[in-house]
């Protein structure tokens, strides 16, 4: 046989082995600490193999809602799967609110900001810039700037801010010293990379509305029995208290 | 429609694509006229940008931008503030992402221009400079029109960079691409259609308009 039709068999063997079996997962960008042993205890418990793919989930929720083959939608947002709920993209019924996001102030050590002084330390004049996520379409964003407001400082500092793609970009603002300040998801500020470049400081939940996450499984997927045994693993214990550790609100 | 975002663009490109004028120029004579051994190394490095992801670039120059780098401590030192999420970044950033983009068309016209030209102008006392501006720079007109326009073109499209550097400011640092994908983003999708269609009608306006300018109606005519 010639070179070409190894070639060409060995390609279609890897598509099919990265396509058919797998339980194919959209999570928010603030999972990315937490999910991976989530998903390999599901691995181990049932045998599934799960694929992750993080990102912002306003994107997913377009990506999705145009046809994008997956399985499982883990929102940072619960207003994303509502709407995919309500449009019958996502399997109604199916929406489950796993955790609640809470929101820290985040600094590299050697920044010389006092996180001790809460949300105020932003107006300081040593703090020349503010990563945030970008409110139009994060969570963590509008509750970055609830937050700010709610202390009374967000026309103060408005000048300050630069706003991240999605939460992990603004964790890398502030991780890599172009921003002082970060105020990011406590999950990405537990994270091993965040853990040790730099300290954090909660931010009081009565600060902004809650940052409810929700996961749906999508109706397109062919793996549906599949994604609705992940969905109930994630109202397991094992996932939850995993959750919790990674700074999750959980019921 | 975002008219900053769109405002915001042009300016960037205009800035970009002239200083690539300015710096390209000198980049694409010694790339044609110089004999130096090593020079594939440097014909490597002004290619890079094509074949590198935007997001290989925009993370090194994020880290080049940060308080960790000697870079950033010495923009900061000097002007006050950091380097990066500024105008001043985006255009760093887009000029060496464009790099060959102004560069090579501009080389390849150069090397088209017939040497005997060259030495007459040399037998006729004419010196380097001389001869640059009375032979080369006219025979490569369409060169350096296409190498102008062309890094216009890509910086108006430039997403990827943007994205890692800018950190999206209104007026400052989001990009006509960029309020795109935040309009897809945030479900806006009429606003979305509305600034891609606009992108995508100047940008093949821009092309065209550069192809009927450098077009050879007679050299065309004689194949097949």
């Amino acid at each position: 046989m010639n070179k070409g039709v190894w070639l060409a068999l060995v390609l279609c063997g890897l598509t099919v082995r990265a396509s058919e079996q797998d339980l194919r997962v959209a999570a928010a960008s603030d999972l990315q600490a937490a999910l991976p042993a989530i998903a390999a205890q599901f691995e181990k418990a049932t045998g599934h193999h799960v694929v992750l793919t993080f990102g912002s989930s306003g994107n997913f929720a377009t990506q999705i809602e145009n046809g994008a083959p997956f399985d499982v939608f883990m929102s940072a947002d619960i207003e994303y799967p509502r709407r995919l709920e309500a449009s019958g993209v996502a399997v109604r019924g199916s929406l489950y609110e796993y955790a609640t996001g809470r929101l820290v102030l985040w600094a590299r050590k050697d920044s010389g900001v006092d996180l001790g002084r809460g949300v105020a330390v932003l107006a300081d004049a040593n703090v020349t810039r503010i990563a945030i996520a970008n409110p139009t379409h994060a969570p963590y964003g509008r509750a970055a700037v609830a937050a700010m407001r709610h202390e009374g400082l967000y026309d103060r500092v408005q000048s300050k801010l630069v706003l991240g793609e999605n939460i992990s970009q603004t964790a890398q603002f502030a991780e890599s010293g172009n921003a002082t300040v970060g105020l990011i998801a406590l999950a990405l500020a537990l994270g091993p990379a965040m853990k040790d470049a730099g300290t954090y400081a909660e931010i009081p939940t009565t600060f902004y509305p809650p940052i409810e996450q929700a996961a749906v499984v999508i109706r397109a997927s062919k793996q549906k029995a599949v994604a609705a045994e992940y969905i109930e693993a994630l109202k397991g214990q094992a996932a939850r208290a995993m959750l919790q550790s990674f700074g999750f609100g959980v019921r | 429609m975002d008219w900053t975002a769109i405002a915001l663009s042009l300016r960037l490109a205009a800035f970009v694509s002239l200083v690539l004028l300015v710096i390209g120029v000198p980049i694409a004579y010694w790339l044609t006229f110089s004999s130096w051994r090593w020079k594939f190394l440097v014909e490597a490095a002004v290619a890079l940008p094509l074949v590198l992801p935007p997001t290989v670039l925009g993370f090194y120059l994020l880290v080049a931008f940060g308080t960790r780098s000697p870079i950033g401590r010495l923009w900061q030192a000097w002007t006050g503030h950091g380097l990066a999420f500024t105008f001043e970044a985006l255009v760093i950033a887009s000029i060496l992402y464009s790099l060959p983009f102004g560069v090579q068309p501009i080389a390849a016209s150069f090397a088209q221009i017939d040497r005997s030209l060259l030495e007459a102008s040399a037998i006729l006392g004419g010196g380097r400079f001389r001869t640059f501006w009375r032979v080369i720079a006219p025979l490569s007109r369409d060169g350096l029109l296409v190498g102008l326009v062309l890094s216009f073109a890509h910086t108006l499209g430039e997403f990827g960079v943007v994205l890692m550097v800018g950190g999206n400011l209104p007026g400052i640092t989001r990009t006509v691409s960029i309020a795109i994908y935040d309009d897809v983003q945030a479900m806006n999708l009429a606003s979305a259609h509305a600034t891609a269609l606009a992108l995508l009608a100047f940008s093949f306006a821009t092309l065209s308009i550069v192809y009927a300018l450098t077009r050879k109606p007679w050299a065309v005519a004689a194949w097949p």
